[in-house]
């Protein structure tokens, strides 16, 4: 025990599920390393050994960091591994280590000194820029740095991460996840990022259960805890008492058992015992979470958020950059189809143009954005008409709310077509444009917005949101955020009734769609097509091969009749722990 | 010793994928090869100070180059700046 008085009683810390798996153990507290540098004088003698100490360290740090590389261009791509390329290049910096070398025999000072304070002078000029991205770099010098020093004082990487522990992190740097990949980890639960951030993507691919965006995961856990993470639900128990380290052992039992037959599952289509096809297809942001998703039994990529291009850098990508991002993802799900929501930028997501706003959910965001900036609508449409060749792409709006902004959209849309016909350049004719529904005001129009279209896709989470007039960031309230009111679902109900009304599909993206509570009720409510995150693929395909659609209606009828969310919740979780009793289903 | 002056034209300006590139092929003359931006100057063959130099798209930068290959060298590298290192 490192601290006199910590809390031993349990603690439930909420985050979001990055990758599916339950892992109980020991937490280790992952704190970058820094080493500590002193200034040392040595002799004339002393400086042949000092500077063959500077070159072994170099060496060593190339090495490393050649296995990073190599592991980061497989996991992540080219474009992220290039820093790695970078600070290698950076070793053999001739001017620079020139310097350092000449410094240690002219100053008569130790090795590791020198380093710090050369490359220090660097770091400082970095950081004195007045942007993101200088400073950004500025952390890729001070690692190199941290790994040169470490390595001229001999100082292996994480000894203490001896036995498999469950990794507790801020966030988890690309370079961490090669060191963490060889070692023991069971688990990882980080501070920052979303289902999109790196470390979710990794330990996905690593096939290691996660939980992130926990916030203050560090500040409460610390080294050699005992805690539990719950890679499906998104939490982290901190202290589990014997009681919950049952439920949890028995939960995981399940999901074993579960998984063990996932293998089947993955390969059968989504459709009801009656013959009700469902299209059962993912949420994505990158090309790197098509693999799990194509493991997980998707059938094509029913939200690929386009903005995740946008992330860690200052502009738009290209039109030539997109196309071939875009056609890569439609050849990849082929012979499935992706829907490619155009740029959502705003809100609570990044924007490359330097903007800020007081009230940024209810301010420029979304297609409001894209219908001001043609030069960066017209090149999306270009690269995404460019992808279809293989029909299989389709392409949807994000924050609709009037008629008109679907009339202008597509008439953008006709002039993105008839610049490429003007150029010879190949494309689908017939592509499917859809608009997504997380406006209320898009809700109630939607028979119009309808007829203007080929198919609907509801997000959820907006307008769950707008509807209920609640942030659900915000604690106080919450509790509001009630995916089940009877508001949301006769909301739901009538966008649906709004799509088949005019011969088009419904479909939902949001994340109610992943959840296993919802199912019976999306089916019943008539919808076409749930896309999801790929770790629950499996649980929500189950759930729909084991009703019929005649009874999942019954089921909706009898939840548009009532008059709480939680009489609803209630009589749901009974329904599917009756029908369908082999999902690890908590209510 | 020879000048030139160059504008950045990608619209990422000199990144670090751009500033690998411009060490590399500094790296292939044997000419010393400087950069001044303002007035603050770096030696182009060094990844770690180019990096340093914050510049974005539009900034002009004065290129020195002093060696026996001065001609090869400055056409070589002020190719790559105005054809945007191949970046867009």
């Amino acid at each position: 025990m490192t601290e006199t008085q910590r809390p031993t009683e349990e603690q439930i810390l909420k985050g979001i599920a990055a990758a599916p798996g339950i892992a109980i153990g020991a937490a280790y507290l992952y704190t970058k390393h820094i080493p500590r540098v002193q200034a040392k004088t040595i002799t004339p003698e002393d400086v042949p050994g000092e500077i063959e100490r500077l070159r072994t360290a170099n060496a060593r740090s190339e090495k490393e960091l050649r296995k990073i590389l190599a592991f980061a261009e497989q996991k992540l791509g080219s474009e992220s591994a290039t820093i790695f390329e970078a600070q290698i290049m950076i070793l053999s910096d001739a001017i620079l280590m020139g310097t350092i070398e000449a410094r240690i025999r002219g100053e008569l000072t130790n090795a590791e000194a020198v380093v710090s304070d050369e490359i220090s002078k660097y770091k400082h000029l970095m950081l004195a820029a007045p942007d993101d991205y200088m400073h950004e770099r500025a952390h890729d010098v001070d690692d190199v740095m941290n790994r040169i020093i470490r390595n001229i004082q001999d100082q292996k990487l994480y000894s203490r991460l001896d036995g498999a522990s469950i990794i507790i992190s801020e966030t988890l740097a690309p370079a961490d996840t090669v060191v963490f990949s060889r070692n023991q980890v069971l688990g990882y639960a980080t501070d920052l990022g979303g289902v999109t951030s790196h470390a979710a993507l990794l330990s996905r691919s690593l096939k290691i259960p996660a939980v992130v965006g926990l916030r203050s995961a560090t500040k409460q856990i610390q080294t050699g805890d005992l805690i539990a993470i719950d890679g499906y639900a998104g939490t982290v128990i901190l202290n589990p008492s014997p009681e919950t380290l049952r439920v949890l052992e028995e939960k995981a039992e399940r999901f074993r058992q579960f998984e063990l037959r996932l293998t089947g599952i993955a390969g059968l289509p989504a459709e009801t015992l009656d013959h009700k096809r469902i299209e059962l297809s993912s949420n994505i942001e990158f090309e790197e979470e098509i693999e799990f998703a194509k493991e997980r039994g998707s059938e094509g990529i029913g939200l690929f958020r386009t903005e995740g291009q946008l992330i860690g850098r200052p502009d738009y990508p290209s039109e030539d950059e997109q196309a071939a991002l875009y056609t890569h993802i439609a050849d990849a799900v082929f012979p499935h189809p992706v829907i490619f929501r155009t740029f959502d930028v705003g809100g609570d997501k990044l924007t490359p143009d330097a903007h800020h706003e007081e009230n940024p959910f209810l301010g420029w965001r979304g297609i409001r954005v894209l219908l001001d900036r043609p030069e960066i609508f017209l090149n999306q449409l270009r690269a995404i008409l460019r992808s279809s060749t293989r029909r299989n792409v389709r392409i949807m709006f994000p924050m609709v709310a009037t008629l008109s902004e679907v009339q202008k959209a597509r008439t953008f849309f006709r002039q993105a077509q008839e610049e490429l016909r003007r150029l010879g350049i190949p494309f689908d004719q017939k592509m499917k444009i859809g608009v997504m529904i997380e406006v209320p005001a898009a809700a109630l129009v939607a028979e119009q917005i309808a007829a203007e279209v080929d198919f609907l896709s509801i997000g959820t989470n907006d307008l769950i949101q707008y509807l209920m007039a609640v942030d659900r960031g915000n604690d106080s309230v919450a509790p509001l955020f009630q995916p089940f009111n009877p508001a949301v679902l006769r909301t739901i109900k009538h966008i649906v009734d709004a799509a088949h009304k005019r011969g088009i599909q419904a479909g939902m993206c949001g994340e109610m769609a992943g959840d296993p509570l919802a199912t019976v009720l999306l089916v019943g409510m008539g919808l076409d097509e749930l896309s999801v995150v790929p770790p629950v693929l499996p649980e929500i395909k189950k759930i729909i091969r084991s009703i019929k659609t005649k009874d999942a209606r019954r089921v909706a009828d009898k939840v548009l009749g009532m008059h709480h969310e939680a009489e609803i919740r209630e009589y749901l979780s009974t329904i599917i722990k009756n029908r369908v009793p082999e999902i690890p289903f908590e209510g | 010793m020879i000048e030139r002056t160059v504008t950045i034209v990608n619209t990422r300006g000199l990144h670090t994928r751009p500033a690998a590139a411009l060490v590399k092929t500094a790296a292939k003359f044997r000419a010393e090869f400087f950069i001044l931006k303002n007035s603050f100057e770096i030696n182009g063959k060094s990844i770690i100070g180019v990096m340093t130099l914050a510049a974005e798209q539009g900034s002009t930068l004065t290129l020195k180059f002093n060696g026996p290959d001065e001609e090869q060298a400055a056409a070589a590298v002020v190719d790559l700046f105005e054809r945007g290192f191949d970046e867009n």
